[in-house]
């Protein structure tokens, strides 16, 4: 491989500006959301005192969990030393931290007391995961800012020991990060859907792959900015290949935790309710999160490109990337907000009602505000990337890349 | 920090109103008569002693009555510059036997002591207390209890706050610091009794003394005001003013108090006991 030189991207489409665009507008009305939800308070939400958290986490915990994994590619090159991902490893760390940087707005401006957050950063009780998270994400920014800094500085990108070292710290850390993600909901012991050492390898392989999907997606799209090719045939493959692994990871890991509940007759009811008969939870599960998620994009990418078929290998990736975080949105609603909608076991076999509506599933049907702050978690990342490649070389020269 | 000084005064944030007072005992009064073509020495003796006696029921006769009070209370009274101790661990015992289906007047007087109240909007309305209807799967029979907080002893709503906001007083008592609560509903995610709520909405007329704010998460306080003042909670107050006496409030450390006694009796039950959580709320006749 030559030497791999990297670009600021300088000349800009009308395409370029116009998802710049978009995603400034989106981002303003999702402010404006957030203004209006906590002027009014959360009853203009579809949040109740069941479900308390609602589309705003959907987003949130999605682009954390995405965040993590969208370091993947970073990782690769330098703590399993694969040259041929170092290209993209600097925008595998912007795209890190921006996607973080959008989650973590969405998290703070669906809270009661945003204007708190100073509160937040400066009292803490140890004992909550909560606060453990908040050390895990500021944490995560500092360390792959630095890891940033390795690759991109000119005295110290000469030292590979240096980018090495802050790699594998940032490799523990995002692993740290989503075991922390993955564990606000196993360390609930009263919530039957959650209740399990499993949510945090669940969401790592869930960090993989919605991760990958990112980049991917990302990476596409500079490539048609920039007119060139960025990605290479084999880098592709391997980008495919892993997209593969990662998929059947994140089934296995799902199959896993189902089959483990319900093994157990007590939580026959929850898996019922998920597996059976949720409703929108039963079909965001298995359409959206099992088929949409990960056995379409599996299938598309194993079966649907190449000579003779419906698709290209890019388009493939494509299809198959917007498919995977389709899916992860489906699952992270049916972990977050079906697992919400459970009632609460008070007095195991047997049935309770009162007028606080304990015993039943709980309603929630997502306002418009609430979806509008999600969605503006996504343009935030998107805004801080886009903006970033403009100011900084984080993208790859094609010729260097596929020379 | 801020969290512990509250801890420390008992209130439920620092700076709150909710910081208790001794109730006023009473006021004692003094008669005097004048006895007409009496000795001036014996005028003089007679005012100093009817004096003495007038400032000596003034004075001493309240302290002497609060005293009394607080001794037939199950709670003790607390100075305000005193921080609470654990030695009592605060409880509550419900004879379901005594509490009948229909009545909810535990439920009325908290809503009517703490201020909050029911808006037609059973999603989002906040409850501190609730009469729940339990029914058997099998036979269908049923019986009605209510529920609150819980006040556990290994709390996991007061485990999951990131800021400290959910804290547990040395008596006790699980309450929620306002100041420092940033309303992010992860204590209503842990809550094994869905006892807690979250304020939807702005809150008009608050009470003084059960301070709350759209954003922030509330639950049942076990009345943590009359508590600090040697009182019960409005609850059991309102149960043994309806003639039921089912609930009963006391310190579950004490051996001598009524619950203690009740407790070490008789066969009570504690809800989700099987989490570990150490409620401080029994359940006789379950």
């Amino acid at each position: 491989m030559a030497r791999i030189t990297f670009q600021r991207l300088e000349d800009h489409s009308t395409l370029f500006w116009g998802l710049l665009g978009l995603h400034a507008l989106i981002v303003a009305l999702g402010l404006g959301a957030a203004y209006y939800m906590e002027h009014h308070g959360h009853v203009v939400t579809g949040m109740n005192n069941a479900v308390v958290w609602g589309m705003p986490h959907v987003f949130a915990v999605f682009l954390i969990v995405s965040a993590s994994g969208a370091l993947n590619v970073a990782s690769i090159s330098s703590v399993f030393n694969k040259l041929a991902y170092k290209p993209f490893a600097r925008l595998s760390g912007i795209l890190a931290i921006a996607l973080l940087v959008g989650g973590l707005i969405v998290l703070v401006l669906d809270l009661g007391r945003p204007d708190r957050l100073t509160v937040a950063m400066t009292t803490y009780n140890f004992k909550s995961i909560f606060a453990w998270n908040i050390y895990l994400y500021i944490g995560f920014i500092a360390i792959v800012g630095v890891y940033l800094f390795t690759m991109m500085d000119r005295g110290v990108s000469q030292t590979p020991t240096a980018t090495r070292t802050v790699g594998w710290l940032a490799f523990g850390w995002r692993l740290a990060l989503t075991t922390g993600t993955g564990s606000i909901f196993g360390f609930l012991v009263a919530r039957e859907a959650f209740d399990s050492a499993i949510m945090a390898p669940l969401f790592i392989a869930a960090s993989f792959l919605y991760g990958l999907a990112f980049t991917v997606l990302v990476l596409f799209t500079m490539c048609r900015e920039t007119r060139q090719m960025l990605m290479g045939e084999e880098m592709i493959q391997s980008f495919r290949g892993l997209m593969i692994v990662f998929s059947f990871a994140l089934l296995y890991f799902t199959a896993v935790k189902h089959l483990t509940s319900l093994y157990a007759s007590e939580h026959h009811g929850v898996e019922a309710f998920i597996l059976r008969d949720g409703g929108i939870y039963t079909a965001l599960f298995w359409i959206g999160h099992v088929l949409v998620g990960n056995i379409l994009p599996i299938a598309i990418l194993a079966f649907g490109s190449g000579e003779a078929r419906p698709f290209s290998e890019r388009q493939a990736m494509t299809i198959a990337s917007v498919l995977a975080l389709m899916g992860g949105l489906a699952f992270m609603y049916v972990t977050i907000i079906g697992g919400q909608a459970y009632p609460l076991n008070l007095f195991p076999g047997m049935e309770t009602s009162s007028s606080f509506l304990d015993g039943e599933v709980a309603r929630y049907a997502p306002s418009l505000p609430e979806v509008m702050l999600g969605v503006a978690g996504i343009s935030i990342a998107m805004l801080v990337v886009g903006i970033a490649i403009k100011v900084l070389p984080f993208l790859p020269r094609g010729e260097s890349v596929t020379a | 920090m801020i969290a512990k000084a509250d801890e420390a005064n008992g209130g439920c944030g620092a700076g709150c109103s909710c910081a208790t007072r001794a109730s006023d005992a009473g006021e004692a009064t003094a008669t005097t008569r004048t006895v007409e073509g009496a000795d001036p020495v014996d005028v003089g003796r007679r005012w100093f002693m009817k004096a003495a006696t007038a400032f000596s029921t003034t004075v001493i006769a309240p302290g002497v009555t609060l005293m009394a009070f607080a001794e037939s209370d199950p709670a003790i009274a607390r100075p305000a510059d005193q921080p609470v101790s654990s030695k009592h661990r605060f409880g509550l015992l419900i004879d379901l036997a005594k509490c009948p289906s229909g009545c909810s007047d535990c439920v009325t007087a908290c809503s009517t002591e703490n201020g909050w109240k029911l808006n037609g909007r059973p999603e989002t309305d906040a409850q501190w207390i609730r009469k729940l209807t339990v029914t058997n799967r099998k036979d269908g029979s049923s019986f009605s209890l209510p529920m609150m907080c819980q006040h556990c002893a290994d709390p996991p709503c007061v485990d999951v706050c990131p800021t400290g906001a959910s804290f547990k007083r040395a008596d006790g008592i699980v309450l929620v610091d306002k100041h420092i609560c940033i309303g992010c509903r992860y204590c209503m995610m842990a809550c094994p009794y869905k006892a807690r709520s979250f304020i939807h909405e702005p809150l008009e007329d608050q009470k003084p003394h059960a301070p709350r704010g759209k954003g922030c998460v509330e639950s049942c306080t076990m009345c943590v005001h009359r508590v600090d003042a040697g009182g019960t909670p409005a609850c059991v107050e309102a149960c043994a003013k309806a003639g039921h006496s089912a609930m009963i409030f006391g310190d579950l450390n004490d051996p001598a108090s009524e619950i203690a006694k009740r407790v070490a009796t008789y066969r009570t039950t504690r809800i989700r006991d099987d989490l570990g959580t150490d409620p401080g709320v029994y359940y006789q006749n379950l």
